[in-house]
């Protein structure tokens, strides 16, 4: 057991870019670490969280105020290692108590050099980034606080380095976080060793390992590919006259920077394959249809968001973690704008906004009416997170198996266009 | 869905009186459910037995019914009323109960009513534990094994099966009532036995042991389109074995990961659709193995509860509010979140602090009872605190108790060696002091992984009350306190108080320690609790303290005025102080704005939409200062009234006083004259009124010579105590001298848990036999006193006024002696210097009217006055404490015109109060029943009131509100002490006129027969069975064959027969009557039963018919 008063913590900073400081104590390595800053409120589920390769290049506040009680385990990473760049909690777990705990966060931190800081007002600057927006900021500690007579360096010194790292508007960042080699996941559960219900290649741009796993336990054969794969390199994999289609993973990074992904999915859409796309994902989709994306203020990130399935008009609460989202026609079924823009007689047809986020109205799902494609912003694998968009899933394998597109009801169609919606 | 267009008026049930295991969570429910119901147009008839509840107040409901809560009265009105809609799910298990039990007897189909929120079906698939464990398997969840038994037979066959220990749990029971863990046979035989009794379906389910397991609860709403959240995690500090309401416990969950997390919320989810609760809150708690993770459901409460008061006030997500919105139609999309006010109320709510829940016991209170915690509940009341910590969280919990021996503390040396070994034992058995034994053993030296084994909290809380040592020990070592070491300790949950003690700075120090954090800036700031983890901006000021950066207390205007509260529950002070809080604060409203602070989650006073800012903090002088201090930089601040919620707040009047805050009303001087024997002795004289003998004593030589001047009995107690605490009748100098002893000892802790009083006098009084006591509930602004009622005791002087039914207005008080009271009053009122309310208890003997006791704060009997008068004392309290005159209230329709409640006209109604006991929640340690002998220490949890147009009538409903009412036909055992002998004959032979048969011991038989009374003579219980098996009279009582039992306590020794059948009759729940003018009372109660079913009336209605009385005859301006 660690005693903080006969050993303190050494100190550390955090600088925000417009110029907040806020001091408190080293958590995980020392150093220095980059990113950009965001909030998660999530009240469980950090070790999936900091395993997500959608965190990749971002500094994470735990808005939680307690974070690490129940260790780590070999079980619950959602990848295999931390992608955060840098963590904030309010107070770190001194002991462990979990029957699964392996070890501690702070020993992982350690061990894959994640800087973080702990003993700060989380909640100040979850309000901050709320009002400001999300922004870069920057962890120091250890060496990178103190100068070489063992001084602290001024902030101003620190500030600047925060302003001059890079921003997430137009990073790339799917390829870093992406497999190199392609992998298969098999059926597992009751359907181990089964002939598989479906064969889906999922273009990795980040994927979390329980997407995999949640497909596997629905009897899907899952061949995850790597960010540059090709649509040629695809189609060999997905096994003529069974069921099969395409997966787009979540992933960092901004959407307007992912072209060659969208050239990809255009040509898996143009060749009719069924498609499912989750969170960058979406935004993917969102795009090759020819909608825009925008960056949301501070984004969604937590486990708690309210997302209606106007399908079925019931509300499902779902696990978020985007600062993108897609621009598409909240009240009405509009025509894909890429459909204007091609000479080649084919189209993609009619769109609807199928999942809506209700505290703000963001689109959070895409069907398409006249192709076998669909997919949803947020995150149904939901590790960490509730359960409740597990459907979805079984609505791929449906569009796989029928290769017909989602089947909207006609009620639900005209409802959307005239359905009220939440006062904002 | 939109709300439904087919119902246009719905019956509310509440929950009735406070009792163990239903608290005023439920006033807090009913009142948030009967606004929501009232704002969507509806009409709302309530029906609550309870005169102290928020809820019952006339302006809540369109037609408020204040009469016993039973299938017959319900049917009356629901005869008269034709509601189309019953919402039985806020009302707790006795409005649950009801509506089953309408359902049963085919009311409901007769009236064609509807049940909305859940129906019947649910209901017994949630509370009946057979069908809750197929519910459970089909959900793929599991529970623990078990066997459903009906006798004590089947329950020694399940026993070879199950093994020992084993848990045993009564069906549709409330707070646990009746369950218990069975070790052996004989402690088998013994639960199983009360359970089959507690249980209205005489059933009883055994089941294996999970003792030690970590448990939690999840509270989850389900609306009519099937979408359900859950709005709250809550993680049991205590393992499995000590009931949920008895346990420190904290939200959100704290030692799971998201996995374990998700696996009870879909288990929940799966539970609440399966059960099929329709649109409305449910509470399920689960059971963790935390060697493998095996989960068990333990079991749901289909409706809303305890748990989800303390939710609400956790997360600031309204559960009850939002239920009730969902009962009728709404789905939880169409519903705002109140606190965004930009997002739906279908969301999870998230939480970016700690909050810690400690419940409050009364042990004290019987000290015969088994003070170890099991799987019934036993606490009375709890407080809630919120930090940014577990370790701030807890710290402020346990001092917002406000009892000695809850708070951790440094004193002395370390337990070591063999006090260790002996803690360590100790605290395997838990009780309410377990918390602070673990302390001190880790502070011994013990290890987290001998703690553990020794009482299976989680290692992780364990680490975390050890780092509070740590910071403990860093506070003690420190050379001098410096901004970081203060920094730290406040951090994690040190009290300035704590903090003085380890510096050893004596008596003084807390104040010193504060001048010290002070000068250095060390202040809490203060968060808002917002329901998303502040990722959008709150529109409600709900406010916590926390040592961290930013404070978020938004500036204003307007003046403001801030209303201390009464803290958590207990016997003596409870929901009645919290009605005349609420009431201040929706006057004062009007023209400043209102802050509450008080540490209660079951209050309507801490709903955040109750007063204009709400601060959820301990009531301590620390406490309150900084609230105080943060108000008063947001803006100008009134003063700050401390009469309205009871002895705590008004313990630190003059501390505040002195610190410079404006006290409002009554000042703290005054309030010092009141209490203070000779000041209010000179008041007294000055006045001209008599008072009983008295002196004070510091010393037991003192004491006797006292008691020996003013001649035994004499009654004794502490000064400054609320609810008769430490109060006795004296008989002798040998019982002087064990008292004295014991309450010198009670009196320095105390003093030493609130700093105010120390080395506080025993008080000496003459005991007054066979006096008329009478309490009057009064308002003063200096010139004129306006008498808000006056009320006439059942019982004689001697039992606490709290326990002791009343009637009002006075039958029996003569218009002449009325004018005395109100005389005698307003010399008080003056002499003391009152300015708001005044509680004065007087005695009449022999036509002397004596002074028993003034206080000069609003006492438990305001609401009920309230109520029965038609006129808001608490409201026209608080507008004079800010400096309104009653002439103005009286100009204003706040008051009447003109008269008071001492001048109530001839065909005012009548309202008998009825206090309630929980003598039946208590065991001693071999399993007996606890005495019911009635004394001056107050020990009810609650009360009712019975109104109609005569006493009789009144005391009939009083006495089925409060225990089930009186017998009509069957047995009354009669055993009577010899001063009672004689005024027992006229009312004895009236219930045989009225067809009773009389059982009577001997010498009781003896005096009756003499009179011409036959009475069957029965064998004591000290005689034991006769030669052919003759029962005793225990035996019959436990047998069920008598139906109501008569017993007078002689006034020393020979008392354990009279215990005996005391307890038997308690356990067997049969009206007991244990003074000779209840016994009168309890006649008259049975005539008015046989004349006739009881008529209804709303409290509008007896208004309008007062109003048209008045109107008629001129008297109404």
């Amino acid at each position: 057991m660690t005693d903080p008063t006969i050993t303190p913590a050494a100190a550390a900073v955090l600088v925000l870019e417009d110029g907040t400081v806020v001091r408190g104590r080293a958590y995980g390595a020392t150093g220095t670490t980059f990113g950009e800053i965001v909030f998660n409120t999530g009240m469980s589920g950090y070790q999936e969280t900091f395993t997500d390769p959608s965190y990749h290049k971002q500094i994470v506040v735990m808005t939680a105020p307690h974070i690490g009680n129940t260790g780590v385990n070999d079980e619950d990473s959602e990848s295999g290692r931390i992608w955060v760049s840098g963590v904030v909690v309010r107070d770190a777990a001194r002991r462990v108590s979990n029957w699964r705990a392996d070890r501690s966060l702070d020993q992982d931190l350690v061990a894959q050099g994640i800087v973080g800081i702990s003993d700060v007002d989380t909640r100040f600057l979850t309000r901050r980034l709320r009002e400001a927006g999300v922004m870069r900021a920057g962890i120091f500690s250890g060496d990178a606080l103190t100068d070489g007579a063992g001084r602290e360096r001024p902030v101003g010194e620190l500030l600047a380095e925060v302003q001059a790292s890079p921003t997430m508007v137009g990073a790339n960042l799917a390829a870093e976080v992406s497999c190199t080699e392609p992998y298969t996941v098999e059926p597992m559960g009751d359907f181990a060793g089964k002939e598989p219900v479906a064969t889906v290649v999922a273009l990795d741009l980040g994927i979390k390992g329980m997407t995999n796993e949640r497909l596997a336990l629905r009897g899907v054969r899952v061949h995850v590919v790597p960010q540059w794969s090709t649509f040629e390199e695809i189609q060999a994999l997905l096994p003529a006259g069974e069921p099969h289609g395409v997966f787009f993973s979540n992933g960092p990074g901004d959407p307007a920077a992912a072209e060659h992904e969208v050239s990809l999915l255009r040509q898996v859409l143009d060749a009719g394959l069924p498609f499912f796309g989750i969170c960058f994902g979406n935004q993917l989709f969102g795009r090759a249809l020819g909608y825009g994306t925008y960056k949301l203020g501070y984004g969604h990130r937590g486990v708690n968001q309210p997302v209606m399935d106007r399908t079925t008009g019931k509300v499902e609460i779902t696990a978020h973690n985007h600062g993108f989202a897609v621009d598409a026609p909240l009240h009405a079924v509009s025509v894909a704008p890429h459909d204007a823009e091609r000479t080649d007689g084919t189209s993609y047809g009619r769109v609807a906004v199928t999942h809506v986020g209700l505290n703000d109205d963001t689109v959070e799902g895409l069907t398409a009416l006249d192709i076998p494609a669909f997919s949803v912003q947020y995150h149904p694998e939901a590790a960490a997170g509730p359960h409740d968009s597990d459907y979805l899933f079984d609505r791929f394998i449906e569009v796989m198996t029928t290769r017909r597109p989602v089947n909207v009801p006609d009620e639900a169609l005209s409802a959307l266009a005239t359905a009220p919606q939440q006062e904002s | 869905m939109p709300r439904r267009t087919d119902i246009q008026s719905v019956l509310v049930i509440g929950s009735g009186p406070i009792v163990i295991g239903q608290a005023c969570e439920f006033d807090y429910s009913g009142t948030q459910a009967c606004r929501v119901l009232k704002e969507e147009g509806l009409r709302v008839v309530l029906v609550n037995s309870n005169p102290a509840t928020i809820m019952t107040d006339p302006e809540f409901a369109d037609a408020t019914y204040v009469e016993p809560i039973t299938t017959e009265v319900l049917e009356t009105i629901i005869a008269k009323e034709r509601p189309d809609a019953i919402l039985s799910t806020l009302g707790g298990q006795t409005a649950l109960n009801a509506a089953i039990a309408l359902d049963e007897a085919g009311v409901l189909e007769k009236y064609d009513v509807e049940l909305i929120g859940a129906n019947i079906p649910a209901i017994q698939k949630g509370e009946d534990r057979e069908r809750f464990k197929e519910v459970v398997a089909r959900c793929g969840g599991e529970s623990a094994r078990s066997h459903i038994i009906h006798t004590i037979d089947e329950a020694l066959v399940a026993a070879e099966d199950l093994g020992y220990p084993m848990v045993v749990r009564p069906s549709f029971t409330m707070g646990g009532l009746g369950s218990g863990i069975a070790y052996d046979e004989v402690d088998l035989r013994r639960i199983v036995g009360q359970g089959l009794h507690y249980s209205p379906t005489t059933e009883v389910l055994l089941e294996e042991s999970i003792l030690g397991w970590k448990e939690y609860e999840l509270e989850l709403v389900r609306d009519s389109a099937d979408n359900v959240v859950v709005i709250c995690s809550i993680e049991n500090v205590d393992a499995v074995g000590v009931h949920t309401g008895d346990s420190v416990t904290v939200a959100p969950a704290l030692t799971l990961t998201d996995r374990e997390y998700q696996k009870l919320r879909d288990i929940g989810i799966a539970v609440i659709r399966e059960v099929g609760v329709a649109a409305g809150g449910c509470n399920i708690q689960f059971a963790v193995d935390p060697a493998t993770g095996r989960v068990i459901v333990i079991e749901m409460n289909p409706r809303v509860s305890r748990s989800s008061a303390l939710a609400s006030k956790a997360t600031g997500f309204p559960i009850a509010k939002i239920a009730a919105k969902l009962a009728i139609g709404y789905t939880l999309d169409e519903i705002t979140n109140d606190i965004t006010q930009v997002t739906p109320a279908s969301f999870e709510p998230s939480i970016d602090y700690v909050v810690a829940k400690v419940p409050r016991f009364a042990f004290e209170k019987f000290p015969a009872a088994d003070d170890t915690l099991t799987t019934t509940m036993k606490s009375v009341g709890e407080a809630m605190a919120l930090g940014r910590n577990f370790t701030e969280a807890l710290g402020k919990a346990l001092r917002s108790i406000d009892k000695p021996g809850v708070q951790f503390h440094w004193d002395g040396e370390a337990p070591s060696g063999a006090e260790l070994d002996a803690l360590l034992e100790q605290i395997q058995r838990p009780t309410e002091f377990r918390l602070v034994g673990v302390q001190q053993a880790l502070r011994g030296g013990a290890t987290i992984e001998q703690v553990f084994e020794a009482t299976k909290i989680d290692p992780w809380f364990l680490d975390q009350i050890q780092l509070m040592n740590e910071k403990a020990a860093a506070i003690a070592a420190a050379p001098t306190l410096t901004e970081d070491v203060l920094r730290d300790a406040k951090r994690h949950g040190l009290s300035d108080r704590q903090i003085a003690s380890l510096r050893g700075m004596g008596s003084t120090g807390e104040a010193s320690v504060r001048e010290i954090r002070h000068a250095l800036g060390v202040r809490p700031v203060f968060k808002t609790v917002d329901t998303c983890a502040a990722e959008f901006a709150a529109t409600t000021p709900y406010h916590y303290s926390s040592y961290d950066q930013e404070t978020e207390v938004a500036p204003r205007e307007r003046e403001a005025v801030i209303i201390l509260g009464s803290g958590p529950n207990r016997i003596g002070q409870g929901i009645e102080f919290d009605y005349s809080c609420v009431h201040a604060t929706l006057t004062l409203a009007e023209k400043y704005e209102t802050v509450m602070v008080n540490c209660n989650p079951e209050t309507v006073s801490t709903d955040y939409d109750t007063s204009d800012r709400l601060y959820f903090e301990p009531l301590t002088f620390e406490d309150v200062l900084e609230v105080y201090h943060a108000e008063l930089a947001a803006g100008p601040v009134k003063g700050i009234i401390v009469q309205l919620g009871g002895q705590t707040p008004l313990s630190l009047a003059q501390r505040l006083a002195d610190a410079g805050l404006p006290v409002l009303g009554t000042t703290p001087e005054a309030i010092d004259a009141a209490e203070d024997r000779g000041l209010f002795g000179q008041v007294l004289v000055d006045a001209g009124l008599p008072a009983p003998a008295f002196g004070t004593a510091r010393t037991l030589a003192q004491a006797i010579e006292v008691a020996e001047n003013i001649g035994y009995p004499v009654l004794v107690r502490p000064s400054y105590v609320l609810g008769g605490r430490g109060m006795e009748i004296v008989y002798s100098r040998e019982q002087l001298t064990t008292y004295v002893h014991r309450a010198l000892e009670a009196a320095h802790a105390t003093a030493v848990a609130s700093g105010t009083m120390l080395a506080a006098p025993l008080l000496i009084d003459r005991f007054l036999d066979n006096g008329i006591e009478i309490d009057v509930d009064a308002l003063y602004d200096g010139e004129e006193l306006f008498l808000g009622g006056v009320m006439e005791h059942i019982e004689e002087a001697g039992i606490h006024s709290g326990d002791s039914s009343c009637v009002l207005p006075p039958v029996s008080l003569s218009e002449d002696l009325i004018e005395r009271i109100r005389r005698s009053t307003e010399a008080i009122a003056k002499g003391v210097g009152v300015r708001g309310l005044l509680n004065v208890q007087y005695a009449l003997v022999s036509d002397v009217l004596y002074v028993l006791e003034a206080n000069p704060r609003a006492s438990r009997t305001v609401p009920f006055v309230s109520k029965a008068t038609g006129v808001s004392l608490a409201k026209a309290a608080a507008r004079v404490m800010v400096g309104e005159s009653i002439a103005d209230l009286r100009r204003e329709g706040m008051l009447p015109a003109t008269g008071d409640g001492g001048s109530l006209d001839l065909h005012a109604p009548i309202a008998v109060k009825e206090a309630v006991l929980p003598f039946k929640r208590f065991r001693t340690t071999t399993g007996q029943a606890v005495d019911t002998v009635l004394g001056p220490e107050m020990r009810s949890t609650g009360e009712v009131m019975g109104f109609d147009a005569d006493f009789p009538r009144a005391f009939a409903k009083s006495a089925a509100a409060a225990f089930g009412g009186l017998p009509t036909s069957g047995k009354v055992f009669v055993s009577m002490a010899d001063r009672d002998k004689r005024a027992m004959v006229f009312p004895v032979k009236r219930l045989t006129e009225l067809g009773f048969e009389i059982l009577a011991t001997a010498g009781t038989a003896q005096v009756l027969r003499r009179s011409g009374i036959p009475a069957t003579i029965v064998r004591k219980h000290s005689e034991g069975r006769g030669p052919d098996g003759e029962p005793t009279i225990v035996d019959l009582i436990t047998e069920g064959a008598v139906d109501m039992v008569v017993n007078t306590p002689s006034g020393q020794g020979a008392r354990a027969d009279g215990y005996e059948i005391r307890a038997a009759t308690t356990a067997t729940d049969k009206p007991i009557v244990t003074t000779v003018d209840q016994l009168g009372a309890a006649v008259q109660g049975i005539e008015a039963i046989l004349s006739g079913p009881f008529a209804v009336g709303s409290l509008q209605e007896h208004t309008a018919a007062t109003h048209a009385r008045l109107d008629r005859e001129g008297l109404r301006v």
